[in-house]
């Protein structure tokens, strides 16, 4: 039996906006093991970006519980969740969200930054980062100077460089053309191959087709999850 | 090393918005400015007024009438130091060791068609021993001269050069208002003082001065004494004021109408008014400072709602609410720091620019405690306009932040 990474018991979110409550997580249960490659699906606004905010914790659910690794989450504080998004979690978003004035590898090194991890091996393992993700050509060219898909690469250097225990990706091809989405999953085939873990949002069934399990949720419920 | 990082980002932040930044900078660059360009003006002022008095040493004394227009004993009355005044503090006055009445004027002297602008005093013979300045050729003035009213004259190296005396002054004759005086000696080089140039002097007998001038000259004479040494120079003090008193029969118990300064009392009520000049810049610069400030602290606000995706993006990637708040707060106090060395720049040509207008005004001096007073002010401001904004920046919730567009 592989390690459980993610725990998930009765989650529940509750937004308010004025006088009217919103469930957006009603009652999730989710478990994942070291290793899997799983796709979150669902309509707008059906809480997979909620579900996704908190498993990566950035968010906090309004009841229930969420072991992350065995830690508990929902009452940590905000230095707690810094360190556990520093250090557990690789993000990557549809947006790519490079810092716009700052190289390819000074965009990967970011993370390592705030590991507090001395210069020359943020240097080197940003480096390695990169060439991981193919990309090690265009370290020092800026966001502005690289294609779609160069930087989606880039973000999922970044994403990879601390050895997070998951990477979480939210809908990584939504601003992609075809061709770059196809070498985008490449990607994290191969690196789901390597045994990284890896969580997926996306509305396109093209695209969740590369991962191994599949969680439909629709209302803030699970309604479907099933390997494929 | 965190806290360097967050250095290099502010700065790159700073001047990739190069314009942005120098405007913002501007109430902090003319306010560190001011403080410079007046100190530089100020401290040069009495550094100069400071050395030229140390010169003439600690017993040196100074007598004038006290003209105070708003006390009613004095009023319509005819105030003055007189020569009797003079004789009386030479008998009875012990501790004093010399004296000499001092009449101060100011305008052109005239020589073989050429003119100067200059000063004349119109001293006795004392007048060397006192203010330690003397004759380096010729003679200087001597009792005979005043005694005869003699129509001689001691003048400054500037006036041996511009009016063209050269090579030998002595003998020639020097033209003021229009009575022909011959010149005796040649004063040494002093050098300059309160825009004067010191050097422009022309000294001649009190007497002959009192002649040349008239009434109105007497009227504004004061003495210069030196006391016998400077522990004496509190009593010499003393005694001059008792002569005074009884000369002038001024009664037990009412104000005197005139004045007594030693020249550690000239010294602080020069540094006094001095401190008043500043007093009143510092004013003026807190408020600049403070406009200065709310230009940041503006400025700072932009930027963090500029970034708020980056900010987003930074809590995702795992800064903490410190790590963001340090990062703005650094790119507020070097916004404000780099604003304060423009402003010490500009303060420094500020101080030269003034001390050149001023006619021979000698030289700005900026001591280094403005410099680092400046800077510090500069880079406390920064912190207290930039807190805000940076607090803001670190409470922003991270999704809230990444899903700003």
């Amino acid at each position: 039996m592989e390690a459980e990474i993610i725990l998930m018991e009765e989650v529940h979110k509750v937004y308010r906006t004025g006088s009217t409550e919103v469930n957006a997580l009603d009652g999730i249960n989710l478990k994942v093991c070291e290793g899997e490659f799983l796709a979150i699906m669902g309509p707008s606004g059906s809480g997979k970006s909620t579900l996704m905010n908190i498993i990566g914790c950035l968010d906090v659910p309004t009841s229930g519980k969420y072991f992350l690794k065995g830690k508990e989450i929902e009452k940590m504080g905000d230095e707690e969740l810094a360190y556990i998004r520093n250090r557990e979690i690789g993000f990557v978003f549809q947006n790519f969200n490079l810092l716009s004035r700052t190289d390819a590898l000074s965009n990967v090194e970011l993370p390592l930054i705030y590991a507090k991890i001395p210069k020359k091996e943020r240097r080197e393992r940003a480096f390695e980062a990169l060439k991981k993700v193919g990309i090690e050509g265009r370290a020092k060219h800026m966001p502005s100077e690289l294609s779609g898909g160069e930087q989606q690469r880039v973000a999922i250097a970044r994403a990879l460089v601390t050895n997070p225990s998951i990477i979480l990706a939210d809908e990584p091809t939504g601003n992609l053309d075809t061709k770059s989405s196809e070498d985008i999953m490449a990607i994290f085939d191969k690196l789901n191959s390597e045994g990284n873990t890896i969580i997926l949002v996306t509305h396109e069934p093209d695209i969740a087709k590369h991962a191994k399990r599949l969680v439909r949720l629709r209302d803030g419920k699970i309604i479907e999850d099933k390997l494929q | 090393m965190i806290f360097f990082e967050n250095f290099k980002i502010a700065l790159k932040a700073i001047f990739s918005n190069k314009m942005r930044s120098i405007l913002t900078t501007i109430g902090i660059i003319i306010g560190v400015g001011a403080v410079v360009g007046v100190v530089a003006i100020v401290q040069g002022l009495s550094h100069m007024i400071s050395q030229e008095l140390q010169g003439v040493g600690a017993t040196y004394i100074i007598v004038f009438p006290e003209h105070d227009p708003n006390n009613p004993e004095f009023s319509g009355k005819d105030i003055r130091i007189t020569m009797e005044d003079a004789r009386e503090i030479e008998k009875y006055a012990s501790a004093v060791e010399y004296l000499t009445p001092i009449i101060w004027r100011a305008g052109y002297i005239h020589s073989q068609g050429r003119k100067w602008s200059g000063f004349y005093i119109g001293v006795n013979e004392n007048y060397p021993y006192i203010v330690n300045h003397y004759v380096e050729k010729g003679r200087f003035i001597t009792k005979e001269d005043i005694e005869g009213r003699k129509k001689v004259a001691v003048i400054g190296r500037t006036l041996v050069k511009e009016l063209k005396l050269s090579p030998d002054p002595i003998g020639k004759e020097v033209v003021v208002q229009g009575n022909p005086l011959t010149v005796v000696g040649v004063m040494e080089k002093k050098g300059q003082m309160f825009g004067n140039d010191q050097d422009s002097v022309l000294i001649l007998p009190y007497t002959t001065a009192q002649v040349i001038f008239g009434e109105i000259s007497s009227r504004q004479m004061r003495l210069d004494i030196k006391a016998k040494s400077p522990e004496v120079a509190e009593l010499a003090k003393e005694q001059i004021r008792e002569v005074l008193r009884k000369t002038h029969k001024i009664p037990e118990g009412k104000p005197e109408d005139f004045r007594i300064m030693l020249q550690e009392e000239i010294l602080s009520t020069v540094s006094k008014i001095l401190g008043s000049i500043t007093l009143v810049v510092a004013a003026v610069v807190g408020i600049s400072l403070l406009v200065g400030g709310v230009g940041i602290m503006n400025i700072m606000l932009v930027s963090v709602t500029e970034r708020t995706k980056e900010i987003g993006l930074r809590k995702a990637v795992g800064a903490r609410k410190k790590d963001i708040l340090i990062q703005f707060l650094i790119e507020a106090v070097t916004l404000s720091l780099v604003g304060g060395v423009i402003g010490i720049g500009f303060g420094f040509l500020l101080g030269m620019g003034g001390a050149k207008l001023i006619p021979n005004f000698p030289s700005a001096h900026v001591p280094l405690w403005a410099i680092g007073l400046a800077l510090s002010f500069a880079g406390a401001v920064g912190v207290f306009f930039g807190i805000y904004p940076a607090y803001k920046a670190s409470s922003l919730h991270p999704i809230e932040a990444l899903r700003y567009e």
